[in-house]
């Protein structure tokens, strides 16, 4: 920067000649107008409004005026810079609006490329079955209660009023541990929970109990030796039949849906009496037995799916468990959880539960 | 139980038109369970009509048959009334004969349409029958010749071969053992449909005398009745009736001889089993008593058989006869020369016969109705049936001589509340429904003011509680009336934290990319040897099954691994590039407590007396298998895939215990079936949870895995038992961060725990967390050295730290390091 000079002539100070001043200015905006993107108004930025721009340049020179000419030419100055600072801003925000725009469009991608880098896991559906079936019980206020799966012979049978010489205690049903004499079972059925449940808690008792279970079946398309079971018991005060209709009626309205409930044919169960078989009415034609004109397929055009077994706890096992029969009254409930998932979800053939197919299993995802 | 409809009608009236449908529909509501409906003229579209073979002509053909030109008179059946012109392929019938012709229109099972056809140069005008064709069984030896007396040209012969007549077949409950005969299935559809009933067993027989044939009974428990009859000059040819053998057949039995018929013929009509001796074979006085030990019998199936003393036998002068109630035996059966009969109809003990049954592995159609219990009452009009259709069918004459041995046991009697039905039922039943149902289902009442004293019939054996009989009157008043409601609410507490925990562990997992598959815990050496365990492994120490599936697989696991190792090659068997399964499930261990007790049922065993059950039972952890065989992660358009290995096993139990709560402890460990130098045992407080990382190259050969395959096994009880209960909210500072990264380094058989253990504690305080960012090995650090390069992340909870602070703090973690590891920081 020069000093101050008064022997100075302002109008030779070429700089700030208006009309050099106005050119600056011009070709400032002419330069920022051509800019065609960021880069090049950042240098025209820098030629423009930089330290070495002719318009700074021209500010410098304003110090070497004599006093009465600085306010006239600072106006001037003052007045192009800012007319190129707003046109930069301007034009900033035009080219910034612009270089997004390009960046977005060349940053484009296939998004239908394949993203499965991790395959997905999956939970079991016999797991996700058994949990659904519990929170609808859960829901009931009903508790989830368990044993162990190699059990005593007396909790399997006897307490159940499976006497001695039932004739589901023979080999040719009934897994037993070596040598027998060890009155030891596969549990043949999710019962032998109840009688754990009753002999260990005071009613009132409302349980259910999935698990798996063991018979020494063929293994085919719909049987096998091992398999799951739902087991449910109601002990209360004045618990009849007509609670248990009420409470599979529920099960299954939660189940397969809103109107989809149960009928009893008489049945027999040495651990209930009066019993019952229930069946179900069948969720794909509604009870109608016939679909799109032909027999229903998963009722084979019954309109009924057979679904369990059930009935009033049978006096003899409430004694037997310590409950007092006197007192109270309670009804049981047993179903096939497999088999109830084979019909739920349409699975053709029960092998494919226990195979550890990945393909089968990864249908069902983490939750039914 | 097979049931003929047209012999269910003959003792009761049913009404005008109800259906085969209809009645089985009502009989199943009652507890006797449609299983099918039989009906076998159903694929069969008439006309089809008796013909009287007029004229046959054989025509040998130039093919080497030789074919018969027929007429045949079918009566008024053809519209003209002339023979029915038909040529025929069979020889076993000659003019005169009586054979089952459809007609042109007709249609036979398989929709074969019948129509009047040009054939070996006649017109063949209809067709004559076959068993086979008709759907009526696999005879093809020839058409059906019907008896002479079986109707006239132009009837209809779906009478005549009983195709209108429709059989259901039931599925009994072993409570109704009455319902396995046409007496009790009767009975039943008289309740359904309050129709009149007429009891078959209901007969006149001539009293019992001392000529009968002698018997002597030495244990009125297991046989309180015994009738013996006897049937002298008997003709053995005697063909069986018509009409017998096509019930007989249509309940499911095989007509063997006219004796042999009628004594199953009287079981399925009335239920009581007979059994039938050739008179002539027998020797002195029959005697029923318990067999002795080590006595044998050739049982009528050919079978030799060692004798329990628990087994009833019928003996005479020669010795063992029969095995009583179950199976008679080879000396004195009934044989195509036996011309005298003795007619046995006893009542056995219903244990005893399920006993001896299933001892000698026996089952026979006498044997589930003895076994289940069968009407003690009509022993004597059983037998008097018989001896009625042997003379009727087969002459002879009735000897005289009625043995009655004993009296039918009573039937004790069983008090009920009135209301109990109600109670129990929920459905709003009166006394007087009581009484009536009780009364229709054959119980004899004495009526108190506020309950029944009820004896339930002789065939009834299974009525013994009041909720029997609750049931018997539920069941007429109908299931379909029981009201559906709610009970109250119960107070339930939710899920347990360990049911809640589980879901949480089978979730961690799906998300971590795991597939959860169920899998027979069932175990045997091969697997066991497969996973190389040595022989003293204490996996091999199994609770072994007396009847296991299979030999080679013994045992319940005490491993989730083979199960999960053979899905895995399985699923990579079947093309899956790679696989990460896992299952959670019981693994059972010995206790050698001794046997589990068996308790009374009169009352709850004592606390104590259940403690001691629940000890005898082996103990059966849940554990968690997890494999990981193959592609962990995909190749894929972002680049190379990578195969699963040791970390990412190791990684799913840390996970896991992150998401529990837990801090597990891993430590390198090596055991079988693991790779020796990449397993580690996870612990949790000191204490082994199981293991994790590369299995054995050896395993993943035996299983056919990939190499390098890795696996899990832990006990999730065990973990669950440490998950935390209740998590604390964290407190955290949000003052600035201070970073400090060193790099140790340390032998290449340091643990990088221990070195991470020992700068967490070296640290202090104001460590908020430590991480291993870099692992090197190389020239830089020697042979034998590792460099380990640890993230270390202070943080103060209540100021700023200084450089100082941060500094101080960093170097303690680094010289405790070295004291603990050795470790050397590198600068």
């Amino acid at each position: 920067m020069s000093g101050p000079n008064t022997d100075y002539d302002p109008v030779e100070v070429t700089p700030l000649k208006s009309e050099e001043v106005d050119a600056s200015r011009d070709a400032a905006l002419a330069a920022i107008a051509a800019a065609t993107d960021l880069a090049e108004l950042k240098q025209v930025r820098i030629d423009h409004t930089g330290d070495r721009s002719p318009l700074a340049l021209a500010n410098r020179e304003i110090g070497a005026l004599p006093p009465q000419a600085r306010k006239e030419a600072g106006q001037r100055i003052g007045q192009a810079r800012g007319a190129v600072n707003q046109a930069l801003a301007a034009r900033q925000a035009v080219l910034e609006v612009e270089h997004e725009e390009r960046m977005l469009v060349e940053e484009t991608v296939d998004v239908t490329l394949p993203t499965d880098r991790v395959p997905a896991g999956a939970r079991h559906p016999v797991t996700t079955g058994s949990e659904l079936i519990a929170d609808i019980f859960v829901a009931m206020g009903w508790e989830v209660a368990e044993g162990p799966v190699i059990e005593a012979e007396w909790l399997n049978f006897d307490a159940l009023n499976l006497g001695p010489d039932h004739p589901a205690r023979t080999m040719q049903d009934t897994f037993w541990t070596d040598p027998p004499e060890d009155h030891l079972v596969l549990r043949t059925h999710t019962s032998p929970v109840q009688a754990r449940t009753m002999l260990t808690r005071t009613p009132p008792i409302y349980v259910v109990c999935p698990g798996r279970v063991f018979r020494t079946d063929e293994y085919d398309a719909t049987h096998s030796p091992v398999f799951h079971q739902v087991e449910g018991l109601a002990i209360d005060e004045g618990i009849t039949m007509a609670h248990l209709k009420g409470t599979l009626d529920h099960f299954a309205a939660s189940m397969f849906g809103e109107g989809i409930n149960t009928r009893f044919r008489p049945s027999y169960f040495p651990f209930t009496e009066p019993s019952a078989e229930v069946d179900l009415v069948c969720f794909v034609c509604r009870g109608a037995g016939v679909l799109d004109g032909a027999p229903c397929r998963t009722c084979r055009g019954e309109g009924w799916i057979e679904w369990g077994g059930c009935g009033v706890v049978n006096p003899r096992v409430l004694t037997a468990c310590g409950v007092d029969a006197e007192r109270y009254t309670g009804f049981a409930f047993g179903m096939g959880i497999d088999r109830t998932l084979m019909f739920r979800q349409g699975i053709e053939d029960l092998r494919e539960l226990f195979e550890g197919d990945i393909r089968f299993t990864t249908a069902f995802g983490t939750e039914l | 139980m097979k049931a003929p409809v047209s012999w269910i009608r003959e003792y009761v009236d049913l009404p005008d038109g109800v259906t085969t449908e209809d009645l089985a529909a009502r009989l199943t509501a009652l507890g006797l369970k449609l299983e099918a409906i039989e009906k076998p003229g159903d694929q069969i579209t008439g006309p089809l009509v008796v013909g009287r073979v007029l004229t046959m002509e054989p025509e040998p053909q130039k093919n080497g048959k030789t074919i018969n030109w027929c007429t045949v008179d079918v009566g008024e059946a053809n519209g003209t009334g002339e023979p029915q012109g038909i040529v025929c392929g069979a020889h076993n019938f000659a003019p005169g004969d009586l054979v089952v012709v459809i007609l042109p229109g007709g249609i036979l099972p398989g929709n074969f349409e019948i129509s009047a056809r040009k054939t070996y140069g006649h017109l063949s005008a209809g067709m004559i029958c076959s068993a086979r064709e008709l759907g009526l069984g696999d005879d093809h030896d020839g058409i059906i010749v019907l008896p002479a007396d079986a109707g006239e040209p132009g009837q209809d012969a779906f009478e005549v071969l009983g195709l209108r007549d429709e059989v259901i077949e039931f599925e009994i409950n072993p409570d109704r053992a009455y319902a396995l005969s046409l007496r009790g299935v009767a009975r039943e559809a008289a309740l359904a449909y309050g129709a009149p009933y007429r009891d078959p067993a209901e007969r006149a027989v001539p009293a019992a005398n001392d000529q009968g044939y002698p018997v002597v009974v030495d244990d009125p428990v297991g046989c309180p009745v015994f009738v013996a009859r006897k049937v002298t000059g008997f003709d053995p040819a005697a063909p069986t009736p018509d009409w017998m053998v096509r019930r007989i057949t249509q309940a499911g039995m095989r007509p063997i001889s006219l004796a042999v018929d009628v004594t199953n013929y009287v079981m399925l009509e009335i239920g009581r089993p007979i059994h039938g001796y050739d008179a002539d074979k027998l020797t002195g006085p029959i005697r029923v008593r318990r067999a002795r030990e080590g006595e044998r019998l050739t049982t009528l199936d050919g079978v030799d058989r060692a004798l329990s003393v628990e087994d009833l036998v019928v003996t005479d002068d020669s010795g063992i006869i029969g095995l009583g109630g179950v199976m008679g035996g080879e000396t004195t059966e009934m044989s195509a020369t036996t011309t005298s009969v003795l007619v046995e109809a006893a009542h056995w003990d219903a244990t005893s016969m399920f006993r001896t049954g299933k001892r000698h592995k026996l089952t026979s159609e006498a044997g589930k109705r003895n076994e289940r219990g069968a009407d003690p009452t009509v022993t004597e009009a059983a037998a008097d049936r018989v001896v009625e259709l042997l003379t009727t069918h087969g002459g002879g004459t009735v000897d005289p001589g009625v043995t009655v041995v004993g009296t039918p046991p009573r039937q004790p009697s069983i008090a009920m509340a009135y209301d109990l039905p109600a109670r129990v039922t929920g459905m709003p039943i009166d006394a007087a429904v009581t009484v009536t149902n009780l009364e229709a289902v054959g119980c004899t009442l004495d009526k108190g003011d506020t309950g029944v004293t009820a004896t339930p019939p002789p065939w009834r054996p299974d009525l013994t509680d009041p909720f029997d009989l609750v049931e018997e009157v539920a069941r007429i008043v109908g299931y379909d009336q029981v009201p559906s409601v709610l009970p109250r609410e119960a107070a339930g507490r939710g899920l347990t934290r360990e049911q809640r925990l589980r879901r949480r562990v089978g979730r961690t997992l799906a998300g971590a990319g795991c597939v959860e598959v169920i899998s027979f815990p069932f175990v045997g050496d091969a697997a066991f040897d497969a996973l190389g365990l040595p022989a003293d492994d204490v996996l091999r120490r199994t609770v072994r099954l007396a009847n296991p599936l299979s030999s080679e697989e013994p045992s319940y696991t005490t491993t989730l691994l083979p199960g999960l190792l053979k899905a895995a090659a399985r699923n990579i068997g079947r093309g899956a590039g790679g696989v990460s399964l896992f299952e959670t499930g019981t693994v059972a261990f010995p206790v050698d407590r001794g046997p589990a007790p068996i308790y009374g049922v009169d009352r709850r065993p004592s606390d104590s007396e259940l403690a001691k059950l629940f000890e005898a039972i082996p103990e059966q952890p849940l554990h968690l298998g997890v494999v990981l065989a193959g592609e962990r992660e995909r190749a894929g358009w972002w680049g190379a895939g990578r195969e699963a290995g040791w970390a990412d096993a190791i990684g799913l139990v840390r996970r896991l215990g992150t998401e529990l709560g837990v801090d597990v402890e891993v430590v390198s460990a090596a055991r079988m079936p693991w790779h020796p130098g990449r397993c580690a045992q996870v612990r949790v407080g000191g204490v082994e949870l199981g293991h994790a990382g590369e299995l054995h190259p050896k395993v993943c050969q035996a299983f056919g895995l990939p190499p390098r395959s890795a696996a899990v096994e832990i006990d999730l009880d065990l973990l669950m038992q440490h998950a935390r209960d209740v998590t604390p909210g964290p407190d955290f500072s949000t003052y600035p961060l201070a970073k400090e990264d060193v790099a140790l380094v340390v032998d290449a058989a340091v643990a990088t725990a221990d070195v991470e253990a020992a700068l967490r504690a070296g640290a202090g305080d104001l460590l908020e967390s430590i991480r291993l960012f870099d692992l090197y090995t190389g020239d830089q650090v020697g042979a034998g050295r590792k460099s380990l390069a640890f993230a270390l992340r202070f943080r103060a909870t209540d100021r700023t730290l200084t450089e100082e602070e941060t500094a101080a703090a960093r170097d303690a973690a680094v010289a405790l390091a070295a004291e603990r590891t050795g470790a050397v920081r590198r600068s």
